[in-house]
């Protein structure tokens, strides 16, 4: 079995503070007067783990423990400051899914706009749209502005588009949180699937229910800190019992 | 190898166009009467500032509405495409950081809309001309030159717009005001032979000029600009787009800390 992903060492430093939303004129006067303050901290510090064909992985965190990044450096979003990233195969990431979508489009000029910016093909879209708006169920609001749709479908026709353009890595950040029950089992059904024709998928989610139910590997990071990988029961046992006392288990 | 930059290439075109028919899109609303829009306000602009200079001001320059036309034409393009190329990243800041895309994209696809519409334009330009007596020469066709010049550097000044725009998100209402200083010294209606030798060089350090003055040239004088010209406004083209790709390519990842 080939490694389908491997993270090694991978730090990312994380730059926030005065640069976000400053006009020239703020950053001069702040600049002058010595008020101008970037911090700089690891978003992400040391991570190392892999994937191997058919892995799911589930990351679980408190807010701030760097789940998101760790994904953006997956997906080459962004770039680790040392370490390395090996990733191989094509991903399809749903980070925070209905947005980056545009207003004034409909329904299906978004899937194609969307289907090129996961980088395919025109061809390719001809021939998987009909699918993709099949499995979203929307088949009505197909001419519909998208302004005009609700959040849950936007959710909807995301997750359709990400997962029937045959992705070898599925990458999920708390989507399966949205949608109504029925197309939330449907969702699991199809990311299953996905799974089963032997291809990595990674899930952040709160839920440590779906976790355990899905996932055959666990991640578990805080504040950027790699606390434990491997197994999904015990991880999970140890982080439910982290969330009611707050005190993180020692570090092997 | 070859077969994966193939495929690179079709995915980025994909992207492309698909980006090019969102712009469109938006910009006209799917209307006709939005696209008409487009070639009327420049017209409209030129309607009075004839009326302005020639009935006012009382200019009688032989063909000056013509000579009004290529300043407006170019300058409207440069501004159009600037301005648009500056907001290009920030706008799609949603998608940039959700997904791995090529940003220049953005600024690209903005600028073929402007181009467009300055297409139209020139179009509109050469009709005037006829009407207005200008012979038509075989001369017309390196008119091609300056427009090539003129897009890359659009193309240049957009990313290079677009990236500080990221940082500093005031830039705006600058460069507002830099286009309008721009404006006045593009000798768009007046004429610059009343001006000593010496300081008619320097308005050639206004890139808009040079390309505005081959268009002149060509156009009403009927001559071909000498090769250090064509030099100089080259030079400025190149100048732009490699600041813009090196901007790019250093900063790539780190747009995303400013949004």
């Amino acid at each position: 079995m080939g490694k389908i992903i491997e993270v090694k060492n991978v730090s990312v430093k994380y730059i926030t503070g005065d640069l976000r939303n400053i006009g020239l004129k703020e950053f001069v006067m702040k600049k002058l007067t010595h008020q101008y303050r970037v911090e700089e901290f690891l978003a992400v510090n040391d991570v190392s783990f892999s994937l191997e064909n058919g892995d799911m992985l589930g990351i679980i965190g408190t807010n701030g423990a760097g789940k998101s990044t760790l994904l953006k450096v997956i997906t080459q979003i962004m770039r680790p400051s040392t370490g390395s990233v090996k990733v191989h195969g094509k991903i399809s990431a749903l980070l925070e899914l209905a947005s980056g979508f545009d207003g004034d489009l409909n329904l299906k000029e978004n899937a194609y706009l969307r289907g090129a910016m996961l980088g395919y093909t025109r061809e390719f879209m001809n021939e998987r749209y009909p699918e993709i708006l099949k499995f979203s169920e929307l088949e009505e609001f197909e001419q519909r502005p998208f302004k005009q749709l609700s959040s849950g479908m936007k959710s909807r026709i995301a997750f359709s588009i990400a997962s029937m353009v045959d992705p070898e890595i599925l990458i999920l950040d708390e989507v399966l949180s949205v949608g109504d029950g029925a197309f939330r089992e449907k969702s699991e059904a199809k990311m299953k699937e996905i799974i089963r024709n032997g291809k990595a998928t990674i899930l952040v989610s709160h839920s440590l229910d779906q976790i355990r139910r899905m996932c055959n590997k666990v991640l578990w990071l805080d504040h950027g800190r790699q606390i434990a990988f491997g197994e999904t029961a015990r991880i999970c046992d140890d982080y439910a019992a982290f969330l009611k006392t707050k005190e993180l288990p020692k570090i092997q | 190898m070859l077969e994966r930059i193939k495929q690179k290439v079709k995915q980025n075109r994909f992207l492309f166009e698909e980006l090019v028919k969102r712009d469109f899109t938006k910009k006209y609303k799917r209307t006709v009467l939005g696209m008409l829009w487009s070639i009327l306000g420049p017209l409209m602009t030129l309607g009075v500032m004839a009326l302005v200079f020639t009935q006012f001001f009382g200019r009688n320059m032989e063909h000056y509405v013509i000579y009004m036309f290529c300043g407006n034409l170019l300058f409207s393009y440069f501004k159009e495409s600037t301005n648009g190329g500056m907001t290009a990243l920030q706008a799609n800041a949603k998608i940039f950081s959700k997904i791995n895309v090529p940003k220049y994209m953005f600024v690209l696809s903005k600028n073929v809309s402007s181009l467009i519409n300055f297409g139209i334009n020139l179009c509109v330009l050469f009709v005037f001309c006829l009407f207005d007596g200008v012979t038509f020469t075989w001369k017309f066709l390196l008119l091609i030159y300056p427009v090539c010049c003129l897009v890359a550097f659009n193309l240049g000044m957009g990313l290079i717009l677009s990236a500080l725009y990221i940082m500093f998100k005031d830039l705006k209402y600058l460069y507002d005001i830099f286009t309008l200083l721009l404006m006045y010294v593009s000798a768009i209606f007046y004429s610059i032979d009343a001006y000593p030798l010496e300081k008619q060089y320097l308005f050639y350090l206004n890139p808009v000029y040079v390309y505005i003055r081959y268009f002149r040239k060509i156009i009403l004088e009927g001559e071909i600009p000498q090769w250090t010209f064509h030099l100089l406004a080259a030079g400025y083209a190149l100048a732009a787009l490699v600041l813009g790709a090196v901007i790019y390519k250093k900063k790539n990842y780190k747009f995303l800390y400013y949004i």
